[in-house]
């Protein structure tokens, strides 16, 4: 079975952290992400940029809505997500109408800028 | 969760939102001082023991409301304080407090705190000093260290400043759309100050005024939070991660300043470039320019090139011609000319530059720079005297470290003689 780990923490707190804070966290996870890649369970690993650089398409509509900034509604759940490599924000909020109109109705995409990838892990 | 470190960065998080709407209970800055004090040594008692509120920022404007009307009370009638088992039954009470604090209350408590720090009756400096002091809450001592001056130079700067705030007459209603858009303005060019303080530190100023930036970073990030349809404000953050992303790049290890061309560009912060390129694109999407989007613009240009000689300089140009009609400055001006010198030659450079002596006379960088294209033009002796001038001009030892490496490299063409051109390392 595949699970995904969402990382949720306030992000003025974390964004506080010195650099030195940061670092030694880094190396704590690392740690963590080190054993699972030997017993080949980690997949994909991601660290988000924050959410002031999200920009979020809002659907229910033929034309959906561009929207500054992160996702906000607490009615509606996280159900899946996606990653794509693009050049620019333009092209990304493209495949996300691409996919508004593949799967119309309610709902929303927040398109946030990846800080850190690690396709097997930290290694 | 709960450990001090953890608190200390929720503390220092919520401070500008608590402090703010502190500000607006009590209409003065002391008191909203103190009020917030007095509730972090509670937060500080209290979390450890019944784990951090579900929102810190609304239960720190609560406890200290209430810890200042009992100040009162106490003075007056020396009724007994409650006890801190009483507060920290106040989960229900704090809920319904964060509904009521709803974001758009924070946004104009925010933003009247900040602009009460940048009024127009105090001078740069002393605005600077008090929005890290209050908003950012440095310490006298951090601040003073930040602007090179004794604690008790930047303790009374500090208390001058309030002094001149009590007088002046702060509107404490809901500002209109048009003015609440002014306010914006003022604020976003005060944190930029903050970061230029940071960011104009020489080799040696460096390690103790780079908190600045860092700071003013934090402010910028603030106001986006807040105001998230605003692209100069995109645009002023990721210009800010854009230049602070060079940092460890900006200064060799004698701290003198290594020109952008010469940058080890290995050791750029890429985390903030891609946090600045990402802003960029935001803001352009409104196709609303500013000042801040334009210069962002021309940082992203310049984080985008992996070479220097892959650098975008006609677009560069393009920018800079852009900023010279929305911010008619002889600076601009001069910046411009170095996009030029890239794409049109020495002498278009210095054509560019030469009418700007009378304004930019005594600016050190105006004579460095067009020592460096007299230089190119092979008009040495001059060039000379243009270096030697904006040594005399220079602010700081690393400044004038920076225009003595062309002179040497200078004299080394001199030595080398007769073999023109061929000098150049």
């Amino acid at each position: 079975m595949l699970y995904t780990i969402l990382c949720y923490n306030q992000e003025e707190v974390v964004g506080a952290w010195t650099k030195e804070e940061d670092d030694a966290c880094m190396v704590r996870l690392k740690a963590v992400q080190d054993d699972l890649v030997k017993q080949g369970k980690l997949g994909p690993v991601a660290r988000l940029l924050p959410t002031t650089a999200a920009t979020t398409l809002r659907k229910g509509s033929d034309d959906p809505i561009v929207i500054d900034g992160p996702f906000a509604e607490t009615k509606e759940q996280l159900l899946g997500f996606y990653m794509v490599d693009v050049a620019s924000l333009d092209e990304a909020l493209d495949i996300a109408r691409d996919l508004a109109v593949a799967n119309p109705g309610v709902g929303s995409y927040e398109i946030r800028p990846v800080q850190l990838f690690f396709p097997n892990g930290n290694t | 969760m709960t450990d001090i470190a953890w608190i200390d960065a929720a503390l220092s998080s919520a401070r500008p939102q608590a402090v703010a709407a502190l500000l607006r209970y009590f209409r003065d800055l002391d008191t909203a001082e103190e009020a917030f004090q007095d509730a972090c040594l509670r937060a500080l008692k209290n979390w450890p023991k019944n784990g951090p509120p579900r929102d810190p920022t609304a239960w720190l404007i609560f406890v200290g409301r209430n810890a200042a009307i009992d100040r009162v009370r106490k003075t007056s009638r020396q009724t007994e304080l409650p006890s801190d088992e009483a507060i920290s039954d106040l989960d229900d009470v704090e809920a319904g407090m964060a509904e009521r604090l709803d974001n758009s209350d924070y946004r104009d408590d925010v933003l009247r705190l900040l602009f009460v720090c940048c009024h127009p009756d105090l001078p740069a400096t002393q605005q600077i000093a008090l929005a890290l002091r209050i908003v950012s809450g440095l310490s006298v001592a951090q601040i003073a260290r930040a602007f090179l001056v004794s604690e008790a130079a930047m303790e009374q700067r500090i208390t001058r400043a309030k002094g001149r705030i009590a007088k002046a007459n702060v509107p404490f209603e809901a500002p209109g759309p048009i003015e609440r858009s002014q306010r914006l303005a003022s604020v976003a060019a005060m944190v930029y100050l903050v970061f230029n303080e940071g960011y104009s530190a020489s080799g040696g100023e460096q390690p103790a005024r780079a908190p600045l930036c860092a700071e003013a970073i934090r402010l910028a990030r603030l106001l986006l939070r807040l105001f998230q349809a605003e692209p100069e404000i995109m645009g002023l953050l990721a210009l800010m991660l854009l230049q602070h992303a060079r940092r460890e790049a900006r200064f060799d290890a004698d701290g003198e300043i290594v020109l952008l061309e010469d940058q080890d560009r290995t050791r750029w912060n890429r985390k903030m470039i891609a946090e600045g390129l990402a802003l960029v694109d935001k803001a352009l999407r409104h196709r609303r320019p500013g000042p801040y989007q334009v210069q962002a613009a021309i940082a992203a240009l310049h984080a985008r090139a992996a070479r220097a000689e892959d650098t975008d300089w006609q677009e560069i140009d393009i920018l800079y011609a852009t900023l010279e009609v929305m911010q008619p400055s002889p600076v601009v001006t001069l910046n411009r000319s170095v996009a030029v010198s890239k794409t049109r030659g020495a002498q278009a450079a210095l054509d560019m530059v030469e009418p700007l002596a009378a304004k930019l006379g005594n600016y050190f960088n105006f004579h460095g720079v067009r020592g460096a294209y007299l230089l190119r033009l092979g008009r040495q002796a001059e060039a000379r005297e243009a270096f030697d001038r904006a040594i005399a001009l220079a602010n700081s030892a690393a400044e004038a470290a920076h225009i003595r490496q062309h002179l040497d490299r200078l004299m080394k063409d001199n030595a080398a003689a007769e073999k023109p051109a061929a000098a150049k390392k």
